[in-house]
């Protein structure tokens, strides 16, 4: 075991599989010589060559199409998009081509592609740094979308969607890079080697895709959640005083129903958490997914919590992001309905 | 022997370490570039694209045919807004290490790029500019001030608050929005163009992104557009050698200069010492006035250097030599300017300095006024629930409701601090209310990842 932080969890993932696999390439804005820009892919290209780990022009609808081109020609490319904000020049080639490429030719072509994206809000960013696009592609069929909360899991998730044959997005909460963030951005930065998922293996490991995780246990409500806002959810579980279940998601695409369900079955509430805009966010389908698995348990009406559905502002991140104190009173709220 | 295919890797002639190399930017002399008349067509001047249009010699006088014969008040107009640009530009990056804003993009020798080109069009021609154009803000006389005020995200913030600093947009200034995304706005300035086009209109629309950018699909949409309808508009490659850590190889530069990408697609394209205030100027008016007489488009590629790094979050310093700046052969664009005017016997180093202590009084005034109006971190802030407006033009009821919750949330907090502190002596929390440094500090994402990696070699 050795203490890491996402990105070098990340990083670590990366490395094993260029090692263990010489169909996996990187490829992506200033990943190669420079590191990235978030430093996910430093000593990358130092260790694996020029062939391997890819600086490719600033054109993402060219560093998704030439992936998948070479997931064609038998390659396994993880490409970076340098923040998810960047990805819709890429949404084309992500969308009517790398998502259904298998089905529109039964299975005769395909494309292993991952794609790695950081993601999400509290780093002061603005509207085009901070953004959590994931439901728009978990409503795309074909294609697997992942979000780890910690190093641990990001390593072995990372790792499963290399291996995996379908391609995935693979999206990165660029605030937990460091270290668990709870919300409160006044609070000193804590970094993950105080935090139990900050212990990762050195050498190779798989957290399978579509398994969620309960990362708390709990008899009164269930709250559901993934990335930065698990994180949240303990905070607010702590304030509100309430004996909260919390389950990770960690896969968006395909989703552990079983998991989920089971919980809020168990607990009869259930509170949505996510970053990402309301209306049409992930928090939906897994509203809709628990209301038709577990109407008859329920105690109280399910409740969501995420960000506004405005574009992220720079100058009201705070305001904007849905802290532990909206997270502890929709507990609050859900626990009194009966 | 059978031959393999190779993948070839674009590789920067210099890294740390390395004595700066610039043998592979294709230099003309000064003044040995032949001025076409406006009417040629693109075909018949396709050297334009490969040659480098200067006007000033190493001597920095003023030769050949593109010499724009500027009357001297003229060039020392310009010099004032490179060097305003510059102050101002080494100022705010100046805050953003104090913590004062969050982050900051200077424009650092590549002034003459947006200043010369400003001062070439009309002020009713419409400009797109990308992240480093801050030199149309000064030529335009948009006031410091409320340039600050964005960055600050204050209470006299033209974006309210919703943009990264340098993200202005000015439309009575005929200026438009800032996107922090890449290459968006060239086919913007075609479409805005074509209008102007549409409605028997003269004037035109000028636009600007980074040679890096050019790799994105949207350089390729603009050109496209531009060439079928011949849209009146300026189309800007500013060739500052670097987007980020990549070199202008990694956008295609390796083989063939970005300006000859426009005869490909039928229109003109000038290369052009993005350094020389009079080249600029020069290759600018030229192309206005083609577009404004039906022509259609041009496009520039400004060679130039970027002197400073991509942002406050970025290091050059890791992947490029500490002295090409100092190297680059095309040299400082506000020097080049002084130079020539000290020449022409129209300027001094002693009314340069003098000048140089009244702008930079100016900035600092500047400054202390945008400051009254809130910074990051201490008042006056805007509401922040201004940010559901604006999202639609009438707020749907979903935000209304989004609103209310908002500003109920925020009097719950404001009522429970206030009974806290009307509480007296509640010490429990101090441990968790530590003094922090201010919230923009060490939270950007750049410059964290680069204290870690200097931490690391450190």
């Amino acid at each position: 075991m050795a203490q890491m932080n996402m990105v070098q969890a990340l990083n670590s993932a990366m490395d094993i599989m260029l090692q263990r696999d010489q169909r996996v390439v990187i490829l992506g804005e200033d990943v190669g010589y420079f590191g990235g820009v978030f430093r996910c892919t430093e000593g990358l290209q130092r260790k694996y060559g020029e062939h391997r780990v890819l600086d490719t022009p600033i054109a993402e609808g060219g560093i998704v199409g030439a992936a998948i081109g070479m997931g064609v020609n038998g390659l396994k490319p993880v490409a970076e998009i340098q923040f998810a904000d960047y990805i819709y020049p890429a949404f084309d080639q992500v969308v009517s081509e790398l998502a259904r490429l298998r089905y529109r030719t039964a299975g005769e072509f395909s494309a292993a592609v991952t794609i790695r994206t950081p993601c999400g809000g509290g780093i002061r960013g603005g509207q085009t740094h901070s953004q959590s696009p994931e439901a728009i592609f978990t409503h795309v069929s074909g294609i697997k979308v992942v979000m780890p909360s910690n190093p641990y899991d990001a390593k072995g998730l990372l790792i499963s969607s290399i291996e995996d044959d379908d391609p995935v997005v693979f999206f990165e909460p660029k605030r937990i890079y460091n270290g668990p963030f709870d919300g409160d951005p006044h609070k000193p930065a804590v970094p993950w080697s105080s935090h139990p998922r900050g212990d990762v293996p050195e050498g190779y490991y798989t957290v399978p895709l579509g398994r969620a995780e309960v990362v708390r246990s709990g008899q009164e409500l269930s709250i559901l959640t993934y990335g930065t806002m698990v994180h949240v959810a303990q905070a607010a579980v702590r304030q509100a005083g309430v004996d909260a279940e919390i389950v990770d998601v960690r896969s968006m695409v395909p989703l552990d129903v079983d998991t989920l369900c089971e919980s809020v079955c168990k607990t009869g509430r259930c509170v949505v958490v996510h970053e990402a805009t309301r209306f049409s966010g992930f928090g939906a389908e897994l509203v809709a997914t628990v209301q038709e698995k577990c109407f008859w348990n329920l105690q109280a009406p399910i409740e969501r919590v995420t960000g506004w559905d405005t574009p992220y502002p720079h100058a009201f991140e705070w305001e904007y992001f849905p802290g532990p104190a909206r997270v502890a009173a929709a507990l609050q709220r859900v626990m009194e309905a009966s | 022997m059978t031959q393999r295919s190779r993948l070839h890797v674009p590789h920067p002639p210099a890294r740390p370490g390395d004595r700066p190399d610039f043998g592979y930017v294709r230099i003309s002399p000064a003044g040995a570039v032949a001025r076409p008349d406006i009417t040629a067509a693109a075909a018949d001047i396709e050297e334009l694209a490969t040659q480098l249009v200067r006007v000033l010699d190493d001597q920095q006088r003023a030769v050949g045919p593109w010499n724009p014969h500027l009357e001297a008040s003229e060039l020392q107009v310009g010099l004032r807004h490179m060097l305003l640009t510059r102050l101002f530009d080494d100022r705010m990056q100046r805050m953003q290490r104090q913590g004062r804003i969050s982050f900051y993009i200077k424009s650092t020798g590549e002034e003459a790029v947006s200043v010369a080109q400003c001062m070439a069009v009309l002020p009713g021609d419409m400009l797109f500019p990308s992240y480093r154009n801050q030199g149309l803000y000064v030529v335009r006389g948009r006031s410091l001030t409320d340039l600050m005020c964005q960055c600050l995200s204050n209470t006299r913030d033209m974006c309210k608050g919703r943009q990264l600093p340098v993200m202005y947009q000015w439309a009575a200034g005929n200026i438009f929005s800032i996107s922090g995304n890449l290459a968006t706005q060239f086919p913007q300035a075609v479409g805005w163009a074509m209008a102007a086009a549409i409605k028997g209109e003269d004037r035109i629309a000028s636009t600007w992104i980074g040679e890096g950018s050019s790799a994105e699909a949207d350089f390729h949409h603009a050109l496209t557009f531009a060439a079928v309808y011949r849209a009146p508009v300026i189309l800007n490659v500013v060739n500052n050698q670097w987007a980020i850590s990549t070199f202008q190889g990694f956008a295609g530069g390796e083989r063939w200069t970005f300006a000859a990408r426009g005869p490909g697609y039928g229109i003109p394209g000038i290369r052009v010492d993005g350094n020389d205030f009079l080249a600029v100027h020069a290759v600018s008016q030229w192309a206005a006035e083609r577009a404004r007489r039906s022509g259609g488009p041009t496009l520039i590629e400004h060679v130039t250097y970027r002197a400073a790094a991509h942002s406050t979050s970025d290091d050059p310093s890791r992947y490029r030599p500490k002295e090409d700046w100092a190297s680059w052969p095309l040299g400082d664009p506000i020097d080049r300017l002084k130079r020539h005017l000290i020449g022409l016997g129209e300027w001094s180093q002693e009314r340069h300095a003098a000048l140089e202590k009244e702008l930079e009084a100016h900035v600092t005034d500047c400054w202390k006024e945008a400051v009254k109006y809130g910074t990051l971190t201490e008042g006056p802030t805007l509401d922040p629930l201004g940010m559901f407006e604006d999202v639609f033009k009438q707020m749907p009821p979903h935000l209304l409701r989004q609103r209310e919750e908002l500003k109920a949330l925020r009097a719950q907090q404001a009522a429970d601090a206030a009974r806290e502190s009307t509480d007296g002596a509640r010490v429990e929390s101090v441990d968790d209310s530590t003094e922090e440094s201010p919230v923009v500090s060490g939270q950007e994402p750049g410059r964290e990842a680069q204290a870690r990696s200097v931490a690391k070699e450190g």
